[in-house]
C-alpha cells in the first residue's frame, strides 16, 4: 500500500481505482452516442475493474481501505443508499423514522433478503453488526454509533436503535461500504477480524463472491436470487490487481480494463482518455466519499501559535495555480473544511486568503519574522502525505511560491507508515499536506481534525494540529446532537467561519472524483457513492 | 567443520555438502536476525498502516490491534517467538492478508519461477548466441553493433523498455496483452490455454531478459577471447577438429565458467521476484508480495519470503558449485 514508486497509496477512504472495460472491446469500437440509461438495460457480460492497493480482506465492516470498499459494496448492500445529492433511499431498510425527541431510530427491514447461502436477513444481523463490529472494531464506527445505547429487534424485520444523544448524522452513515451488516450466523462467537468469511464474504447484495486469487484477480459473480429482480444485469465482476498507473491506463486502452477511478487514475492521462473514442471520462459522481487536501500546522510549534504566520501562510499558497496544474483542474477551491459538494453544510460566506504575496511578507514582517541576510525568514519542515503523485507536486508548489517570501519549506519523504508514526505518534513535524474524507456529514468527518478531545497522539489522522478552541468543541458538540436541520447548518457555518479565522489548517483543494470507463458501460455510479456502489443497475451494452 | 568434528570420515562430496549446508543455515539465520531487526528500526508498524489506510480510529482501536498482532511486545521477545516458530517449520502468519506466510508465497511461487525461468533462458541463449558471434568476429562491425546494444540494453531502465514495449505491441499493435498472467475467464483449455499464458509471458520475459542478456553477453564475449587464444584451442585447431567443434564444445565449455557464476548469482537474487517488471505487467510474482509487504509493515510475511529466497539462494549455489567440477573437472568439490 506504500507507494514509492508511482503509485496511489492507500488513503483515507479515497476509493481506487475501478476500471470496468469489456475484455477485448474492439480498439475500433463506433462512437456510442445514446444517452446513459435512455435504453433497456442490456444481461449479461463481465465488467473488468481495476484495483490498487489489493485490500487485505473484502469486508469493509473491518477494513475501511478503499479497494475493500470497492469490491465489498458489491457483495453487500446497506440499510440505506444515497442519491447523488446525499438523499437517503431505502435499501435493506424498507422505511425508517427517526423518534420526536431524536432519541431512538426505527427501520422497518426489507421482507424476503436472504444471505447468500440462503439464511434470511434478519433483525438480529442488524443488531449484532452495529453492537459487536460497528461500536467497537469499525474505525468511524467507534465514533459514530457512540450515541447507540441498546439496539432493539421486537420482531425479524424492524429494529430500533435507542441513543443518549440525538445524532442527525447516523442517517448518513448507513451506506453499504460506511456500515456493513455481516451475517450474525457466520460471526457470532468468533473473531471478527480473523473470521475466515472476511477472506469468502457471503453477504446481501447483488454479486456473490466467487474467487480471489492473491496479487492478481477477485471475481464476483450475479447473484441469482437477489431481492431487486430483474437486477444485477451483469454476469461478472472481475477486479484486477493493478499496481503501476501506466499499467492502468495501458489496460483501459486496450480494453483489458473497464473501468478506472478516482486515484486510480493519473490525473495527467485525463486528456488522452478523453480523446480516445472507446473510452468516456465521468465527472464528479463521489459525493459520499468528497475529500479535502489541506496544509496543516504542527500549533506546538511556538512559531505557529501566532495566527499572523498562519494568515500569512495562506496568502502564500497559489490554490489556483495547484487546481490548474497539479489537479488539472479536476476539483474546485477549497474555502474551509467542508467540501463545496456537500451543499447542505457548505458555505462560502468564510474569510478568504486571496494569493497575495506582498500581504503575506507584510504578516510575515508584523509577527516579527524579517528575512535574514539571505532573505530567510523562517526554516520548517514540510511532509506531504506520501499518497499518490497529486500531493507531492502540490508540496513542490507550495514551496516554491513560500519560498518567495522567504519561508522555506523543507520538504521530506518517508512511506505511509513512516509518516503516520512520525506525524501522530512522534509529532515531530511542522507542517504537513494531506488529503482526507470529509464527507458525507462534518460530524463524521471533518469534526477529528478540529475537535480538541480528537487531540489523540498515536491515532492516524486526529486532530494532528493540536487545535483546541472551547468555541469550535462548542460548535461542534451542538451540531453533533442538534437535530432541526437548519439549526445544524447555522452552527456549522460558524463552524467554518471560526476555523477559517483561527486557521490552524488551511483547507486548499476539494478534488473531485473521476471515473474512466469503457463507452459500453452504463450505470455504474447511480448513487452518491458513485463507483463503491453495489452495481446492481450497471450493464454493458453488447457490441 | 573438520572430519574430527564430524566424527567419522565421510566421503568428499559428502563432507563438501555438510559443510556449505552448515555454512548456509548459519547465513540464513543471519538473513533473518537483519531482516527482523531491519524492518523494526523503520518508522511505523502494521497497525499504523492498517489505521491510517482506515482514515480515522481511536486510541482504543489501535491499542486493540497491537495486541492481537503480538506487536505490543518488545522486539527482542518477537524475534525469539518468531525463531521458536521456525524451530517447527512454521513460517508464521501473515495478519495483513489473514492467511499463513507458506501459503502466501506458495501462491506467488509458480509465476515467479515461469517468469524468471524464461526470462534467464532466454538471455543466456541470447548471449551464448550473440557473445560467440562477437568473439569469433572480433573487432568487425558485428562485433561494433553487438557490443553497442548489450551496452544500451544494459544501460536502459527495465520498466521504460517494458512500458514501450507495451506501447508499441499492445496499445498500437493490439498483438499482445499489455499485463497480467492470462486472459481471466476465457474458457481456454489445452493447448490454447497455453498460448495465451506464452503470449502474455512474452513481454515481460523479454524485459527482464534484455539486461541480463546485456550483461551476459559482454561477459561471455570477454571470456570466449580469453579461451580462444589459449593453447588447448591451437592445439585442437592443429588436430585439424572442424571450426564448429573447437568454439562450441571446447572453447565454450571453458568460457562458459564465468557465466555461470554470474547467473547463479543473479538468479538467486531474481528469486525474490523483479518488483519493476512484476509491476508494469501486473505480474503476480513473489517481488510484488515482498515490496508490498515492506511498505505493509508486514514483518512476518516480509521475513518469510527473504527466509524462502534465501534458501533457494544456497540450493542454487550449491548447484552451481557441484555444475563448476562437471564443466572443469579441475575445479573439485572440496
Amino acid at each position: 500500500m506504500l507507494n514509492p514508486m508511482n503509485i496511489s497509496a492507500p488513503w483515507p477512504r479515497r476509493r481506487l481505482l475501478k476500471a470496468g472495460l469489456a475484455f477485448g472491446a474492439g480498439a475500433f469500437l463506433p462512437r456510442l452516442e445514446f444517452a446513459r440509461g435512455a435504453e433497456a438495460p442490456a444481461r449479461g457480460g463481465q465488467l473488468v475493474v481495476a484495483i490498487f492497493p489489493e485490500p487485505p480482506y473484502l469486508t469493509s465492516a473491518l477494513s475501511t481501505l478503499g479497494p475493500a470498499q470497492v469490491v465489498s459494496g458489491k457483495i453487500f448492500d446497506g440499510l440505506l443508499t444515497y442519491a447523488p445529492d446525499l438523499t437517503p433511499r431505502p435499501q435493506l431498510a424498507e422505511s425508517w423514522q427517526v423518534g420526536a425527541d431524536g432519541l431512538s431510530v426505527r427501520f422497518a427491514l426489507r421482507p424476503g433478503v436472504t444471505w447468500h447461502d440462503g439464511t434470511p436477513f434478519t433483525s438480529a444481523d442488524v443488531a449484532y453488526s452495529l453492537l459487536t463490529i460497528w461500536k467497537q472494531l469499525h474505525s468511524r464506527g467507534r465514533s459514530t454509533f457512540a450515541n447507540v445505547e441498546a439496539v432493539e429487534s421486537p420482531d425479524p424485520l424492524t429494529s430500533i436503535w435507542r441513543l443518549s444523544k440525538p445524532a442527525p448524522y447516523l442517517l448518513s452513515a448507513l451506506a453499504a461500504v460506511e456500515s456493513q451488516i455481516v451475517p450474525k450466523h457466520l460471526y457470532d462467537g468468533t473473531d471478527p477480524l480473523t473470521n475466515p468469511h472476511n477472506l469468502a464474504p457471503v453477504g446481501t447484495g447483488p454479486f456473490r463472491f466467487a474467487g480471489w486469487e492473491r496479487g492478481n484477480y477477485i471475481v464476483l459473480e450475479r447473484n441469482p436470487t437477489y431481492w431487486d429482480q430483474p437486477k444485477p444485469y451483469l454476469d461478472r465482476i472481475v477486479f484486477r490487481v493493478l499496481p503501476d498507473a501506466a499499467e492502468r491506463a495501458n489496460a483501459l486502452e486496450t480494453g483489458e480494463v473497464q473501468l478506472l477511478m478516482s486515484s486510480g487514475v493519473q490525473l495527467s492521462d485525463l486528456a488522452r482518455f478523453g480523446a480516445a473514442k472507446e473510452l468516456a471520462v465521468e465527472r464528479g459522481g463521489y459525493a459520499y466519499t468528497a475529500g479535502i487536501t489541506s496544509f496543516e500546522f504542527n500549533l506546538d510549534r511556538p512559531v505557529f501559535q501566532d495566527v499572523r504566520v498562519r494568515h500569512a501562510f495562506a496568502h502564500a499558497i497559489d490554490r489556483d495555480f495547484i487546481l490548474k496544474n497539479v489537479f488539472y483542474g479536476y476539483g474546485a477551491i477549497a474555502t474551509g473544511p467542508i467540501p463545496p459538494s456537500l451543499t447542505q453544510f457548505y458555505t462560502a460566506d468564510v474569510p478568504l486568503y486571496r494569493f497575495d504575496l506582498a500581504k503575506a511578507a507584510a504578516l510575515l514582517d508584523e509577527a516579527g519574522l524579517k528575512p535574514d541576510a539571505q532573505g530567510t525568514r523562517l526554516t520548517v519542515n514540510f511532509d506531504p502525505a506520501p499518497i499518490g503523485d497529486s500531493l507531492q507536486r502540490a508540496a513542490e508548489a507550495i514551496r516554491d511560491t513560500l519560498g518567495r517570501v522567504g519561508v522555506k519549506l523543507q520538504l521530506r519523504t518517508q512511506d505511509f507508515a513512516g509518516f503516520v508514526r512520525r506525524i501522530y505518534t512522534d509529532r515531530a513535524f511542522d507542517t504537513i499536506l494531506y488529503s482526507a474524507n470529509a464527507a458525507p456529514d462534518p460530524a463524521i468527518s471533518s469534526q477529528r481534525f478540529y475537535w480538541s478531545k480528537n487531540f489523540q497522539p498515536g491515532v492516524a489522522f486526529s486532530n494532528g494540529s493540536h487545535y483546541a478552541s472551547a468555541e469550535a468543541d462548542h460548535l461542534l458538540e451542538t451540531a453533533q446532537a442538534e437535530s432541526d436541520p437548519k439549526e445544524r447548518r447555522a452552527l456549522y457555518v460558524r463552524f467554518q467561519q471560526l476555523v477559517q479565522t483561527d486557521l490552524p489548517t488551511i483547507p486548499l483543494i476539494a478534488p473531485e472524483g473521476v471515473s474512466v470507463a469503457d463507452r459500453r458501460a452504463r450505470d455504474y455510479s447511480v448513487t452518491a457513492d458513485g463507483a463503491y456502489g453495489n452495481f446492481a443497475e450497471a450493464y454493458l451494452v453488447p457490441k | 567443520m573438520s572430519a574430527i568434528a564430524i566424527g567419522f570420515r565421510l566421503p568428499p562430496y559428502a563432507r563438501f555438502l555438510a559443510r556449505r549446508i552448515g555454512q548456509s543455515l548459519a547465513l540464513v539465520f543471519c538473513t533473518v536476525l537483519i531482516t527482523f531487526t531491519v524492518i523494526n528500526l523503520a518508522p511505523g508498524d502494521m497497525v499504523d498502516v492498517m489505521a491510517g489506510e482506515a482514515g480515522a480510529a481511536d486510541a482504543g482501536y489501535i491499542a486493540l490491534l497491537r495486541q492481537r498482532y503480538g506487536l505490543d511486545q518488545p522486539v527482542p521477545v518477537r524475534l525469539l517467538h518468531y525463531v521458536e516458530q521456525l524451530g517447527h517449520f512454521d513460517f508464521g502468519y501473515s495478519f495483513r492478508h489473514n492467511k499463513p506466510v507458506l501459503q502466501l508465497i506458495g501462491e506467488r511461487l509458480g509465476a515467479t519461477a515461469l517468469l524468471m525461468g524464461s526470462s534467464t533462458i532466454l538471455a543466456i541463449t541470447g548471449a551464448v548466441l550473440l557473445g560467440i558471434m562477437a568473439a569469433r568476429r572480433l573487432n568487425t562491425a558485428t562485433d561494433g553493433i553487438i557490443s553497442v546494444l548489450a551496452l544500451l540494453a544494459y544501460a536502459t531502465p527495465v520498466f521504460w523498455v517494458g512500458l514501450m514495449l507495451i506501447l508499441v505491441f499492445s496499445v498500437k499493435l493490439r498483438w499482445l496483452p499489455s499485463g497480467g498472467m492470462e486472459t481471466l475467464f476465457s474458457g481456454l483449455t489445452g493447448p490454447a490455454r497455453f498460448g495465451d499464458l506464452a503470449a502474455h509471458l512474452v513481454l515481460p520475459a523479454i524485459t527482464l531478459a534484455l539486461f541480463h542478456l546485456a550483461l551476459y553477453t559482454r561477459l561471455l564475449r570477454a571470456s570466449m577471447l580469453e579461451v580462444l587464444r589459449q593453447d588447448f584451442i591451437r592445439t585442437a585447431r592443429a588436430k585439424g577438429l572442424p571450426e564448429r567443434i573447437v568454439v562450441g564444445r571446447h572453447a565454450l565449455g571453458n568460457a562458459l565458467l564465468p557465466l555461470v557464476t554470474m547467473v547463479g548469482m543473479q538468479l538467486g537474487a531474481a528469486l525474490g521476484g523483479s518488483v519493476v517488471v512484476e509491476s508494469v505487467f501486473a505480474w503476480p510474482g513473489l517481488g510484488r508480495l515482498a515490496f508490498d509487504a515492506v511498505g505493509e509493515r508486514d514483518l512476518n510475511l516480509l521475513v518469510g519470503i527473504v527466509l524462502f529466497s534465501g534458501l533457494l539462494v544456497i540450493t542454487v549455489n550449491l548447484l552451481v558449485d557441484l555444475l563448476y567440477s562437471w564443466l572443469d573437472p579441475r575445479i573439485e568439490t572440496q
